[in-house]
């Protein structure tokens, strides 16, 4: 017979202000088995802990039940303090008192007092059963994985190799830098990108720790925790980058210009080109799709222009293989397309243009050198609308979340834009001003009050163009009057949505999205730069909507996470897994199919379900799905689950 | 090919140049069309502004006599006929208690609706069913060097889920015109409100409304409104005379519903288009870009 222990925590008055926990303990120290209970006002804190401790010592309990909150918060915490008394940690069960009891039944202190002793029944009932554990040990190799080579990717990236380890970073342009060498200066200091990312981006380069795969994608990750194997793409640039010097004759040469996606289609670039003049590796590429060679089958004046030889036309693209032990998955955003809202134009009016492609136009490199100049005839804009919210917040539609960059980013803009035209005029549409950084609302009010920025409350209904000429007419929510500003370009702030592929490659990694394609941390509060499969961490937008501050603070936490798990040795997993009975498993296949983390797989001699216990998680799938019961999972086996209903009816 | 017809009471009284030159140019086009027995009122807007299911009855017992034809597609011209049939539909396809209670509610009918049938509009019967590409092969006078502004209003677009076409961006009736040869210019007021009932109490406010769609379609170049609600006809055309008191720089326009150049352009008699009944003279321009020959 076990000596169990039952500790009852009021958690303030969360718990004892609707469940009369005085009276649960009572009845509970009554129950068979039950060597002692109490309630305590706050069993995580330090005394709770310590009258634990003294109990469990002074009674002699082989298994404790804390009756509190939800065991993802503390079920940790109180494993950690049965096991320093010399009790198995998986010798302690969590009754969830709280959040499955005293916070949804408020209003009823009696109904709420039954449940409550009822849960913790059941808690009982399964800690009987449960088996004393030791976590399983397995080596770990000490290099980490970064997918994206945005300033997220480049700050982990370093932070991981400073600390001693190796880093393998893939990017699937031909450069680093990402969306943040596009912009033209960032808030709330303007200062400008190139300034400060481009030395990073050369660290990245010469840091003996580094391995840069870039113009290079993920296409295939196996493995676990600690021992993750790599297979990467390297595509086909069509030039030898170890021969090639950089010295830019071939792009000079190249007689083909095709619109440039990092100038946001604003400017031409040449079928061979690199990203921009900063890039690293400071490579080119051949576009396969533009390039003359390819698409007519004549040209090759590149590879005549090339001392070196680099060009190789017959180039295919080639795959490497890396081990890892941890990856972090910092794949950044896009904006979503234009062309998608219909009532400003599906993208029909060129001088209606997205976020992006006004940071090109303002950047002092990009295609006007700075100048707001509009893409239709290239004149000076003297009346810019912005509009702000377009497919964020807009859940009927489109987005139903707020993409946070873009009201700082469009008082930056307008702003920029007064410096660069004095005597134009900046509107700004909004819902609400979200300016809640360090420096922030400082910012926008400089905006208002120095540039005369003109805000105004309200959406815009309707763009047309009438002339050269943007109409667009909105609402002023706050005087209630309808608004027409004839404008000479329209910048619309559009709802940042992950990076193209993001999806694909979650699935290829086994770890959850959301409905919207960002990455899911396994706790919002708590772990928020990791996956719940282990051994995946998260950097920057590729979550969701961040600026450059957080994206780098989140690098760094990711990093830092990383280079926690390399301080171990060997790793230790939870053992709470599934295991197979062979006497009973018929190698259906159940199991396997459910399997969300590849964990099993059907021995293919003994016809039997074998569980990777590195890999998997102890969702419990498996031995929901299995017919025969064969496949149990530890302490949470049927015979258990039964108890525990049994305690509730 | 047989489909069945609802007519609605505008097409009977005040557009009968509508409901004719539409019957004409079907039965041209091979389109048996059946006017449904013993139809009644659409709703109209009681249908769609009122959330209660009273005024649900009239359009759902208009199903109810395609049902009882053992049809299961009608065709409507008028735009507002088209929405509240469409919504009236799409609300019982959705919500069986609802469809239900109707049914109770109709228990004298002999049959009980089910939610089967498919509420068309004329413009999907060309496009899906006869295809403007056959309707450009039909053109005997084509309406080359007329330069209309299609006007769609609101019915036909939306809500979304009832609109038969994308409500910020619609190209049907562009599409229609252009295999009519038409040359179609693109103006921005074409899906804004015409003021719609406001005409009965607030003459004022569709005056100024009118003025602004069809001045805009006038400074682009437009020598023809084309459009297809009973309603917006009424605001766009007839109301031109209040728009000339108020604004007396406004040139005005002719303005027909599709269908009438449909049947023009088809080489039908061009009686079956009743000229006569639009309010603004269209005989000059149809005459000078030599599309008729009497009159």
């Amino acid at each position: 017979m076990s000596r169990i222990g039952v500790f009852i925590c009021h958690c303030g008055l969360n718990i004892a202000g609707s469940v009369d926990v005085g009276k649960v303990a009572k009845l509970i120290n009554k129950y068979p088995g039950v060597i002692y209970a109490t309630d305590y006002m706050y069993m995580c804190s330090e005394p709770g802990q310590e009258m634990i401790r003294k109990i469990v010592k002074e009674k002699k309990l082989d298994g404790v039940v804390v009756a509190a909150c939800s065991p993802t918060m503390h079920e940790t915490t109180f494993r950690n303090t049965v096991a320093s008394v010399g009790v198995n940690p998986y010798r302690c069960e969590i009754a969830n008192i709280r959040e499955q009891c005293s916070w949804v039944h408020q209003h009823d202190k009696e109904k709420a007092t039954e449940k409550a002793q009822e849960i913790i029944e059941a808690a009982i009932e399964k800690l009987r059963l449960n088996k004393s554990l030791t976590p399983v040990a397995f080596p770990i190799t000490k290099r980490a994985l970064v997918i994206g080579g945005g300033i997220a990717g480049i700050q982990a990236s370093l932070d991981i190799a400073e600390s001693g380890y190796e880093v393998i970073l893939v990017e699937k342009n031909q450069s680093i830098g990402g969306h943040m060498l596009q912009l033209s200066e960032t808030f709330p200091t303007l200062d400008c990108p190139q300034c400060i990312a481009t030395p990073k981006m050369v660290q990245v380069d010469q840091h003996p720790k580094i391995k840069l795969y870039a113009y290079s994608e993920v296409e295939e990750v196996s493995g676990y925790v600690g021992n993750f194997k790599v297979k990467i793409r390297k595509k086909a640039s069509f030039v030898d980058w170890d021969k090639c010097t950089g010295c830019g004759l071939c792009i000079e040469k190249c007689p083909r210009k095709v619109p440039s996606e990092f100038d946001e289609y604003l400017a031409k670039r040449k079928a061979i080109y690199t990203l921009f003049p900063q890039a690293v590796p400071n490579k080119p590429v051949i576009d396969s799709k533009s390039c003359l060679y390819f698409t007519k089958g004549r040209c090759r004046i590149c590879e005549k222009n090339c001392s070196v030889k680099a060009i190789n036309f017959e180039q295919k693209d080639s795959f490497v293989e890396e081990s890892v032990g941890a990856i972090i998955v910092a794949t950044g955003y896009d904006l979503m397309d234009k062309r998608k809202i219909g009532e400003y134009g599906y993208g029909r009016y060129e001088d209606v243009i997205d976020g992006l492609q006004m940071e090109r136009l303002l950047a002092p490199a990009g295609p006007t050198r700075g100048i707001p100049c509009r893409p239709s005839d290239g004149k000076v804009p003297k009346e810019v609308v912005f509009i702000q919210c377009v497919g964020s917040r807009d859940p009927q539609h489109y987005y139903p979340y707020c993409s946070k960059i873009c009201c700082m980013y469009t008082v930056k803009q307008a702003m920029l834009y007064k410096h660069a035209v004095p005597d134009g005029q900046a509107y700004v549409f909004y819902m609400d001003i979200r300016c809640n950084g360090k420096g922030y609302e400082e910012f926008l009010q400089r905006g208002l009050e120095e540039d005369k920025i003109l805000y105004i409350r309200g959406r815009v209904s309707k763009l047309f163009k009438n002339g050269d000429k943007i109409e667009v007419w909105g609402a002023d929510t706050l005087t209630g009057r309808k608004i027409e500003i004839s404008a000479d370009m329209v910048v619309l702030a559009m709802a940042m949505v992950p990076s193209e592929g993001v999806k694909k490659l979650a699935e290829r990694l086994r770890i959850a999205t959301d409905d919207y394609g960002f990455l899911t941390e396994a706790h919002p509060k708590l772990r928020p730069v990791e996956s719940l499969t282990s051994g995946y961490f998260f950097a920057g937008a590729a979550q969701g909507p961040k600026d450059i501050p957080e994206t780098v603070a989140q690098a760094s936490a990711a990093a830092s996470k990383v280079v926690s798990l390399f301080s171990q040795d060997v790793l230790h997993r939870e053992p709470i897994v599934a295991s197979v009975d062979e006497e009973v498993c018929t190698g259906c296949g159940s199991c396997e199919s459910v399997c969300a983390y590849d964990a099993i797989e059907i021995d293919p001699i003994k016809k039997k379900a074998v569980v990777n216990i590195a890999i998997c998680e102890g969702c419990g799938a498996c031995s929901a799905a299995c017919p025969s019961g064969a496949m149990q999972h530890t302490n949470f086996t049927k015979r258990q689950i039964f108890e525990m209903v049994d305690a509730f009816t | 090919m047989k489909i069945s017809y609802f007519p609605g009471c505008t097409l009977k009284t005040t557009a009968k140049n509508f409901e004719e030159s539409a019957l004409a140019s079907l039965s041209f086009l091979g389109i048996d069309v059946v006017e449904l027995p013993r139809w009644n009122c659409c709703g109209t807007v009681y249908s769609l502004t009122d959330d209660d299911l009273m005024h649900q009855i009239a359009p759902v017992r208009n199903l109810i006599r395609v049902k009882e034809q053992k049809d299961t597609r009608v065709v409507t011209l008028c735009s507002m006929c088209y929405n509240t049939l469409k919504r009236a539909n799409n609300l019982v396809k959705e919500d069986e208690e609802k469809l239900n209670k109707l049914n109770d509610f109709m228990y004298r009918e002999n049959v009980k609706y089910d939610g089967k049938v498919e509420v068309l509009h004329l413009l999907e019967v060309l496009k899906n069913e006869v295809g403007f590409s056959e309707i450009a092969k039909k053109v005997k006078r084509s309406l080359k060097g007329l330069r209309v502004a299609n006007y769609y209003g609101c019915l036909l677009l939306r809500p979304p889920e009832v609109g038969l076409d994308d409500p910020e961006h619609p190209t049907i009736l562009n599409d229609l015109l252009h295999s009519l040869g038409a040359e179609v210019i693109d103006y921005p007021y074409e899906t804004e409100c015409c003021g719609s009932y406001h005409t009965v109490v607030n003459v004022d406010l569709v005056v100024e409304r009118a003025y602004d769609i069809l001045n805009s379609a006038i400074s682009q170049g437009a020598e023809a409104v084309v459009l297809s609600c009973p309603l917006c006809n009424f605001n766009l055309d007839n109301r031109q005379k209040e728009i000339k008191k108020k604004f007396p720089d406004f040139k005005g326009i002719p303005v027909f519903y599709f269908t009438q150049l449909l049947a023009l352009s088809l080489g039908l008699d061009e009686r079956v288009c009743r000229f006569e009944l639009n309010f603004v003279n269209p005989y000059p321009l149809l005459k000078s870009k030599h599309l008729i020959t009497g009159a």
